[in-house]
């Protein structure tokens, strides 16, 4: 941690603009991150901080950079070959790109929800339980314990309680996506990334996910993508552009929407281009 | 005709014709095999054909054909039995000649240890070159003699086998013992005199053993004095009789249980006669335990070997190059593998053992040798492109996001591959063990030089320590087609047991399919793909 109590962070995006202080406690900081695949540059020079026990939502056209951004953030990228990046990521105060960083560390407080649905072709009950089995839990009752309240959380219970036996692979789509939820809160994190999670569902499922990301933002910091601009409105609280791997504007959600500062931004989101 | 093709109709027809000219042929070829391989146990009627010119031919019909050259005209092949007698199994006879055709109920179809069938009518049964019954009453004395004969015959195998089998191999085993403490220089002393002591009453019960022998030999004096045709007449020993029955008075339902009973007997007994009668179990053990062996050989072998190319290798044009290597190593002619083996594993590798751990048996080798494991391990090295491709293809059809999300929950890639990855690309290496498997069971040609033999005295699971003898030589199915088909003394009355063999292969590459089907489909039921 920085420090304690709320603090203020400048914003500055771009040269010479002038932000709207945002106070709020950060949780992740990212500083002058920039990245490339082999010689393709997708991340130039990233600044910003996402607030802790806030949602923060990612908005902007496709290949942009918003998921690569979001997979920094629990060093998702280290697996994909040809990766080089600079400048520093923060989450809770230490550098997780820093000499002597354990990854599975980092990843027990970064949990991760896909864009396509990724269940584990195993029975319910261990797709929820696999990530506390990983972190050596092995009493069958704590277990139990751990994936009931994980599977609440993710208000998944009621449908499931009477077939966790039966294979994940059998939910419905949503079903799925809400498990792999699950999955990620049953190690509690302290942050929660969705790369899109809800570009593979109806419209039922998508309003059931963003429920629940009101309801987990108590306790968590969710860090969001979508495509979806109307989502990123419904849910997040801070809503970031980006725009060929640059983040053209950051701030507050109903400011972003309402009263863009940068023209790029606002063409976007009338839907003038992208 | 070009709007006929765009239509697709006749694509449709070709595709359905390809199929079912494939399918034809496989139908076909079960079918003969069915047909010859079935006919051969059923106890079809002794024909009584009087020729023209007088002569008797008694046997069962065993092919009709036209003569060459005489159209309308047939012959037909009788199998006539007596090989003792006639000479011949075998006689060819043109219908023409036949003036006339009966079925006599006392002809008897006499089974014996030796010389095959035995046709004829039963006349008379002595004891000690006395007549103890003629005529009709020798058959009934027979008919009540015959389980107690079988009954001591069997005793006599036994004991043969088992027993004094049993004795000779410890009896070997104390003789190797004291070879080895020879070379060790150790000629007298405590360790010899134990080892000297167990050999004394191992000696007794061979004695004892071979005193039981000859005592049962003794007590059969009973023998059998049959008329053939010709008015020739055999006297056979009651002891060598397996069996005696009248086909032309069976009804139905007594041939269908002697049927079942013949093919009990094929797949339960051991060959007899150079393998051209009896049963097959040693070759139908042995090929089970020799593609149990490779099974459990290959698994670990091919699946570790495809996860290194798939998950840790660095993807280039080396590990295309080992990947095109390994499909090519499955077209090499397996007999290639058989000199391999042979080169490799049983005179290198082999011999090292020998040379180290069996050295007082030498010169005779133990594992110096042809035996179940070197054939097993050839032929895992046969089947491994087929379980390495599979595995492969299997583990390349796992979506990443499985095991980003894997990773992602903090597992290591370890953790990933053993948690996820191996559950989910199961039912892809029990696909390749399938083929494998069905590859292994067939397969002929190798095992002929690494172990296979035509006789094998003891099976590679027995009773004595250390049950599992990986070193013996064994018996196979297929190379018992070829052995039977190709290389009997007689060929012409084995030749329905080549089919019975066959068919019996075919069954049990079926059935251990089956077996590992239905774990696959098991496996996969549990990890039901959904709707999405």
């Amino acid at each position: 941690m920085a420090g304690p109590g709320p603090v203020t962070i400048e914003q500055s995006l771009n040269p010479g603009a002038v932000e709207a202080p945002i106070m709020e406690m950060p949780m992740v900081e990212i500083e002058r991150v920039s990245l490339w695949y082999g010689e393709k540059i997708a991340l130039k020079e990233i600044s910003m901080s996402v607030p802790k026990h806030r949602v923060t939502a990612y908005i902007g056209p496709s290949g942009c950079g918003k998921s690569t951004l979001l997979r920094c953030m629990n060093r998702m990228n280290d697996l994909v070959d040809g990766v080089k990046m600079t400048g520093s990521i923060r989450i809770g105060g230490t550098d997780i790109y820093g000499p002597g960083l354990d990854v599975t560390e980092l990843r027990k407080r970064v949990g991760m929800v896909f864009q396509k649905s990724n269940p584990f072709p195993k029975s319910i009950f261990e797709n929820v339980a696999y990530g506390p089995r990983i972190l050596g839990v092995r009493t069958r009752s704590d277990l139990e314990g751990m994936v009931e309240r994980s599977l609440r959380a993710a208000a998944l219970w009621d449908e499931v309680r009477d077939r966790l036996a039966d294979s994940a692979l059998g939910l419905s789509g949503g079903q799925q996506q809400r498990l792999c939820i699950a999955r990620a809160i049953a190690v509690e994190p302290d942050v929660l990334l969705m790369d899109e999670p809800c570009s593979a569902l109806d419209p039922i499922a998508t309003a059931k996910i963003e429920e629940l990301m009101l309801e987990l933002k108590n306790s968590y910091t969710i860090v969001i993508v979508t495509h979806n601009m109307q989502q990123a409105a419904r849910v997040s609280d801070y809503t970031g552009f980006m725009l060929l791997g640059e983040l053209v504007e950051f701030g507050v959600t109903r400011q972003l929407f309402t009263n863009p500062r940068e023209k790029q931004t606002e063409d976007y989101i009338t839907g003038r281009f992208g | 005709m070009s709007k006929l093709w765009r239509s697709g109709e006749p694509f449709i027809w070709l595709t359905g014709g390809a199929l079912a000219v494939a399918l034809l042929m496989v139908a076909g070829l079960v079918a003969l095999i069915l047909y010859n391989g079935l006919g051969f146990f059923w106890p079809s009627n002794v024909l009584r054909a009087t020729l023209a010119d007088g002569t008797v031919l008694t046997g069962q019909l065993a092919e009709r054909e036209p003569v060459p050259g005489r159209a309308g005209e047939y012959r037909v092949k009788l199998k006539v039995g007596n090989r003792d007698i006639y000479g011949a199994d075998f006689r060819w006879v043109d219908e023409s000649q036949i003036a006339k055709r009966d079925y006599p109920a006392d002809a008897a179809l006499i089974e014996r240890t030796e010389w095959g069938a035995l046709i004829g009518t039963i006349k008379e049964l002595r004891d000690g070159g006395r007549a103890v019954a003629t005529g009709a009453e020798a058959w009934a004395e027979v008919e009540r003699r015959l389980p107690e004969v079988t009954r001591i015959r069997r005793e006599i195998r036994r004991i043969e086998t088992r027993e004094i089998g049993g004795i000779n191999y410890q009896q070997e085993r104390v003789r190797l013992g004291l070879k080895g403490l020879e070379l060790k220089g150790i000629v007298s002393g405590p360790e010899v005199d134990a080892l000297k002591a167990k050999l004394a009453p191992l000696q007794e019960q061979y004695k004892a053993q071979e005193g039981r022998l000859v005592e049962l030999r003794k007590s059969q004096t009973a023998a059998v004095l049959v008329q053939a045709d010709g008015g020739k007449e055999k006297e056979w020993p009651l002891a060598q009789i397996v069996d005696v029955r009248f086909p032309n008075t069976m009804g139905l339902a007594a041939k269908s249980v002697y049927y079942a009973g013949r093919i009990w007997e094929f797949v339960s007994d051991e060959p007899r006669e150079s393998n051209t009668e009896g049963g097959v179990f040693p070759a139908i053990f042995g090929t089970v335990m020799m593609v149990v062996i490779m099974s459990i050989l290959v698994t670990p072998l091919g699946v570790l070997a495809a996860f290194y190319l798939r998950e840790y290798a660095q993807q280039g044009a080396f590990v295309s190059a080992v990947r095109i290597a390994v499909n090519n190593l499955a077209g090499v002619p397996s007999i290639v593998f058989g000199v391999f083996g042979v080169g490799f594993f049983i005179y290198f590798v082999g011999g090292s053992i020998d040379r180290l751990f069996y050295s007082e048996a030498l010169p005779t080798p133990t594992y110096g040798t042809g035996g179940i494991l070197w054939a097993s391990l050839t032929l895992a090295l046969l089947t491994v492109p087929v379980v390495i491709v599979a595995t492969e293809e299997g583990l390349a059809a796992i979506p990443r996001g499985v095991r980003e999300a894997s990773l992602a929950l903090s597992a290591t890639k370890l953790e990933t591959t053993l948690r996820v990855v191996l559950p989910a690309v199961m039912p892809s290496i029990l696909t390749g063990l399938i083929l494998a498997m069905a590859r292994a069971a067939g397969e002929v040609a190798p095992l002929m030089i690494t172990g296979v033999v035509k006789l094998a005295p003891s099976l590679p699971l027995d009773g004595y320590w250390p049950f599992l003898h990986l070193d013996r030589k064994f018996m196979h199915l297929g190379f018992h087609i070829y052995d039977v088909g190709f290389q009997s003394p007689n060929v012409d009355a084995a030749r329905p047991m080549v089919f019975a063999t066959t068919l019996l292969l075919l069954l049990i590459v079926v059935l251990l399919n089956v077996f590992a089907i239905s774990m696959r489909n098991r496996l996969r039921r549990r990890y039901a793909t959904s709707a999405v």
